[in-house]
């Protein structure tokens, strides 16, 4: 049960950085209104960021991750999140299991 | 408010968050045994869940995790991928009419996708009040923690999370809340750039630049979109 120190030190640095992410929009929207164009630009932030986090794996990381996030994106439009999750995690684990 | 109201708002965040907590345990596990691979003790991840509480950072942490940490590494890579919280900070922000000042900052500090698009979703039938807040969150960031601390105690007891599917847990979600958030073809638009740019990034750019590359291509692609459709209004 030992903590390097560098290692509190990057976990510390990472707390910093989310609780400033955290916090900041509160304090943002005491200082600035956010309406009409700026605010639907801002809005887009979210869905930009998100896509740009799973990018890699939907469409360079392999046939199999490709497909499970076709499957999950589709089941997604109608079913809840934890079936949508749980139907992606098996499309990818019987692909890999056939090879692909 | 009496003791009874506030227990039966913390009771309904609680039963609200439950399908998520099933969510966020196997990718907790995940992220344990994947700190473990990394040479982290069960503290050490254990205190990262607690005092980062978010798992997209966790991940991508753990990616770039060098010995020693990097701490401006580790660091820029957990402003780049939770820059989004400040929207999010800033949506929810609007909607907190029950919070007291600091109890607002104090709620805020939790605040994680899932719990985030949970409390969205309540204000929009009810008032948001800090117990049925603490409702999502108690049980969610003790999911989160002890699943953390779980994980990288089994390691390698827990087999291998690639050939079991569960290392696409987290793209997963990711994906169900890309989709959560489409609103029509200027949607579209915005995730095909930031797509494509964080495609042609990563395959170019070692690190997590990909992320940043890519918010700020869709951010251009919205902010285009939305000079051009007032033009067309104006001329």
């Amino acid at each position: 049960m030992t903590v390097d120190l560098t290692t509190l030190l990057a976990i510390i640095a990472m707390a910093a950085a989310t609780a400033l992410t955290r916090l900041g929009g509160l304090i943002l929207i005491r200082h600035v209104s956010l309406e009409g164009s700026r605010r639907k630009a801002i809005e887009s932030i979210p869905p930009a960021v998100l896509m740009a986090v799973v990018a890699p794996t939907a469409f360079a990381t392999g046939l199999a991750e490709t497909i499970a996030c076709a499957v999950t994106a589709f089941a997604a439009l109608r079913l809840p999140m934890l079936v949508s999750v749980a139907l992606g995690v098996v499309s990818v684990a019987s692909l890999r299991a056939f090879g692909i | 408010m009496k003791e009874n109201a506030r227990l039966a708002d913390f009771l309904g965040g609680m039963r609200a968050i439950a399908p998520l907590i099933a969510a966020v345990v196997p990718i907790g596990l995940v992220f344990g045994a994947v700190a473990a691979t990394k040479g982290l003790t069960p503290a050490e991840a254990g205190l990262m869940s607690t005092l980062v509480f978010a798992g997209g950072s966790q991940f991508v942490a753990m990616d770039i995790w060098t010995h020693p940490a990097s701490w401006v590494g580790v660091g820029f890579a957990a402003l780049m991928v939770n820059i989004r919280h400040l929207l999010m900070s800033a949506s929810l922000g609007t909607r907190m009419q029950g919070f007291g000042p600091r109890e607002r900052y104090f709620a805020m500090l939790f605040l994680a996708d899932e719990i985030w698009a949970m409390a969205e979703f309540r204000a929009k039938v009810a008032r948001l009040t800090p117990a049925w807040f603490a409702g999502l969150v108690a049980p969610f960031y003790l999911a989160w923690v002890v699943s953390g601390i779980g994980g990288a105690g089994l390691g390698a007891f827990l087999g291998d999370p690639v050939v079991l599917g569960l290392d696409f847990a987290f793209p997963a979600v990711f994906i169900v809340l890309v989709m959560g958030f489409w609103k029509g073809p200027e949607t579209g638009a915005v995730l095909l750039a930031s797509g494509a740019a964080a495609v042609a990034t990563q395959h170019f750019v070692p690190g997590v630049w990909y992320i940043a590359a890519g918010a700020v291509a869709g951010l251009l692609t919205a902010l285009v979109s939305g000079n051009r459709r007032s033009v067309e209004v104006t001329s």
